[in-house]
């Protein structure tokens, strides 16, 4: 609590106790409405302040004014009815109740929110005179030398130069399992170092820092107003001219109705309390504050999971998601070219694979990487003499004095070589020893293990339509899809191709359905801009996958994408309740006090708590860890 | 040119007030109020100087809420 409220819940409990005293004093006439007068100004001397300067500011829907109008009407009424003062005051205190939870409630989220995001690094280790200073990571150059000690935060992006430990990055991508790091390793701010000292040479200041980025990409996010939030607005904006005034015609109509048609009393006082109690529901307070506050808790929580989301109307898009479009590779894959076959022919797998490796070590094509990673082993370079590329085909080689051909099937064609059907698909290396064929290694790119399950999770959070984009070749797409159930692929496009297609998606789109376009963000930035929704995944570290998307999938899980969507459709549930909810009480109390069912302490009662509930209600979007 | 400003407002509806009332401000191209977070990101018109605008839009927004404050 800050000063501010604690002098607010003093001013409320003085004079709620007072007024509760007042009850047993038994007096009546000018005494007692002077006495009763000491609570009301207790808690309504600033309301009435603020009236008075809204009216020199020509201001007649300030919340304050419609406040003061209503509560000393009913002092007014109470004057000349039955003096029950109680009425007013009890307005004017659930009111300033009201507004005190509003403040509390809205300062708690706030700082809740903060820690979520507590990735902020306070201070950089450097050397300086041979010892270890703590100093401003804003201060420190790039280049320079900083020690992060276990328990620290990284501070700034940098390049690990000694030291190996493990990382805890989930405060940066929700992924608790802690990461190895090594000497040569690239290190991203805002992990935590646990267990050994690192040294690490910085690549950045701390403002391009990762941690800055996110930062300031989360604490901003809230600013891109949902659709949601500017309906508020300009609901808010009509609701409460419009409550006037009609309180205006209820207080002068049907007693003047009365009077003229029906020749019976006006019963003045008793619309003019009706009228009032309009005037107490006027402030649109719950609506106007528990959408944004649903939105900023949303957006908390989702980057507390690793998803980053740049703006409440990318959160509202998402939730609308109908069609998700991916690029394989990256996103569906691992990205990294891998063994997934060995099909020898008169030899072991063993024998295969070590003269595949060893005639292409030379070699700097991923296909050689391949090679090499399924060997494991180191590899004896001295083996190998007499190397030719043979460009577009392969290579030629001498290997333990045999002679070894490792290429693709027009490799085999040169050499004049029976060459089978390959039996995966894939980028096949066939190879031969000693003028005779020996079999062929298959290489493939290979799922990432979750993909199925995040493609089986999308359909349950209501996607309808899966897409795969790639550049690779048709028999290749179509078996990834087939394993992975996704609807549509297309494949061997060109760059180009893919913003195409994505317009051509977009146009079949129904009009409430939304597109998603996911991918590694590298390359890919005019078709994650051209989607409704651009995701990038995997992008910890990549500052151009976090400008171009609207929504940052810190580690490269496609799971993720089906929480975040969770996410969007459980904050959208709840913005879709409160104002439904604060909407219905206050049409619900206007028209029972029209009809007068409903007296001023059900409307305030009514409206304070449908605040109250709102802003609660709010509040829950920051909880996702279940979902 | 676009600045972002830390405010201080106690309502969302009074925060609601004080976008309409910066976006009316003479110089203003367009302008954002974030309760949750008291900022007020403003976009100027081509050619003005921030600080008399960002004084006008703050007479501005006093007008209609009084109790609120912009620390330029």
């Amino acid at each position: 609590m800050n000063k501010k409220q604690k002098k607010m819940l003093a001013r409320i409990l003085i004079a709620a106790a007072l007024m509760i005293a007042l009850s047993f004093v038994p007096v009546s006439g000018l005494p007692r409405f002077l006495l009763y007068l000491v609570p009301y100004l207790t808690v309504g001397y600033d309301i009435l302040w603020k009236a008075g300067k809204g009216i020199v500011n020509r201001q007649v829907f300030d919340e304050c004014f419609l406040m003061a109008v209503a509560t000393v009407g009913a002092m007014a009424l109470a004057v000349w009815q039955d003096g029950d003062y109680t009425e007013a005051i009890a307005v004017m205190l659930f009111y300033q109740i009201g507004e005190w939870f509003q403040s509390y409630a809205v300062d708690k989220s706030r700082r809740n929110i903060s820690e979520l995001m507590d990735i902020r690094p306070d201070y950089a280790n450097i050397q300086r005179d041979g010892r270890l200073e703590k100093v401003d990571p804003d201060e420190v150059a790039v280049g320079t030398l900083i020690y992060v000690q276990p328990g620290e935060k990284v501070p700034i992006d940098g390049v690990v130069e000694a030291g190996t430990s493990t990382l805890n990055t989930s405060a940066l991508t929700g992924e608790s399992l802690p990461r190895e790091t090594a000497p040569g390793d690239e290190i991203i701010s805002g992990c935590v170092n646990l267990t050994g000292l690192l040294t690490i040479r910085t690549t950045r200041e701390f403002g391009d820092s990762t941690v800055s980025k996110i930062l300031d990409l989360v604490e901003n996010a809230s600013s891109r107003k949902s659709h949601s939030e500017n309906f508020i607005s300009r609901f808010a904006r009509i609701y409460t001219p419009a409550v006037c005034i009609s309180a205006l015609v209820l207080a002068l109509l049907p007693p003047v109705v009365r009077l003229l048609f029906l020749d019976s009393a006006a019963n003045w006082g008793d619309w003019l309390y009706r009228a009032l109690t309009f005037l107490v529901i006027s402030c649109p307070c719950a609506l106007v504050i528990s959408i944004p506050l649903s939105f900023f808790a949303g957006i908390g929580g989702a980057s507390k999971a690793g998803v980053l989301v740049k703006g409440s109307n990318y959160l509202e898009l998402l939730s609308k998601t109908n069609c998700v479009v991916f690029d394989k590779t990256g996103t569906l894959t691992q990205g990294n070219f891998q063994v997934v076959g060995l099909y020898p022919e008169g030899r072991t797998e063993k024998a295969l694979l070590e003269y595949a490796a060893l005639a292409e070590s030379a070699s700097s094509h991923p296909i050689s990487k391949s090679l090499r990673d399924a060997w494991g082993e180191a590899l004896d370079l001295e083996r190998v003499t007499d190397i030719q590329e043979q460009s577009g085909k392969g290579v030629l080689a001498t290997v333990d004095g045999h002679a070894v051909a490792a290429g693709n099937r027009r490799l085999m064609e040169a050499l004049k070589l029976p060459c089978p059907e390959e039996r995966q698909l894939g980028t096949v290396v066939h190879v031969a020893v000693d003028g005779a064929y020996a079999g062929h290694i298959v290489i493939a790119d290979v799922l990432k293990p979750n993909a199925p399950a995040a493609i089986a999770g999308l359909r349950k959070v209501g996607v309808d339509q899966t897409v795969m984009l790639t550049g690779d070749l048709r028999p290749v797409a179509e078996q990834v899809a087939g394993e992975l159930g996704i609807d549509q692929v297309y494949s061997e496009l060109l760059p180009g191709d893919k913003v195409e297609k994505v317009e051509a998606l977009l146009a079949e789109q129904p009009t409430q359905g939304k597109l998603a376009f996911v991918g590694d963000g590298i390359n890919d930035a005019p078709v994650l801009s051209r989607a409704d929704i651009g995701i990038a995944m995997g992008a910890m570290g990549s500052d151009a996958a976090i400008e171009a998307a609207d929504v940052v999938l810190m580690d490269d899980d496609p799971l993720k994408l089906v929480k975040a969507i969770r996410i969007a459709k459980k904050c959208m549930g709840i913005v879709r309740q409160n104002t439904v909810f604060a909407i219905g009480i206050k049409l619900a109390c206007l028209v029972l006090g029209a009809v007068g069912l409903a007296s001023m302490w059900l409307a305030i009662f009514a409206d304070v708590g449908v605040m109250v509930l709102a802003v609660l209600n709010a509040i829950r979007a920051m909880f996702v860890k279940k979902l | 040119m676009k600045k972002s400003y830390k405010i201080e407002v106690d309502c969302a509806n009074c925060a609601n007030k004080m976008e309409v009332a910066a976006q009316k401000t003479q110089g203003v191209k367009d302008a954002v109020v974030n309760f949750m977070t008291l900022k007020m990101n403003v976009e100027f018109e081509e050619g003005q100087d921030p600080k008399t605008v960002m004084e006008e839009v703050r007479k501005n927004c006093k007008k209609v809420e009084d109790d609120c404050e912009i620390f330029l």
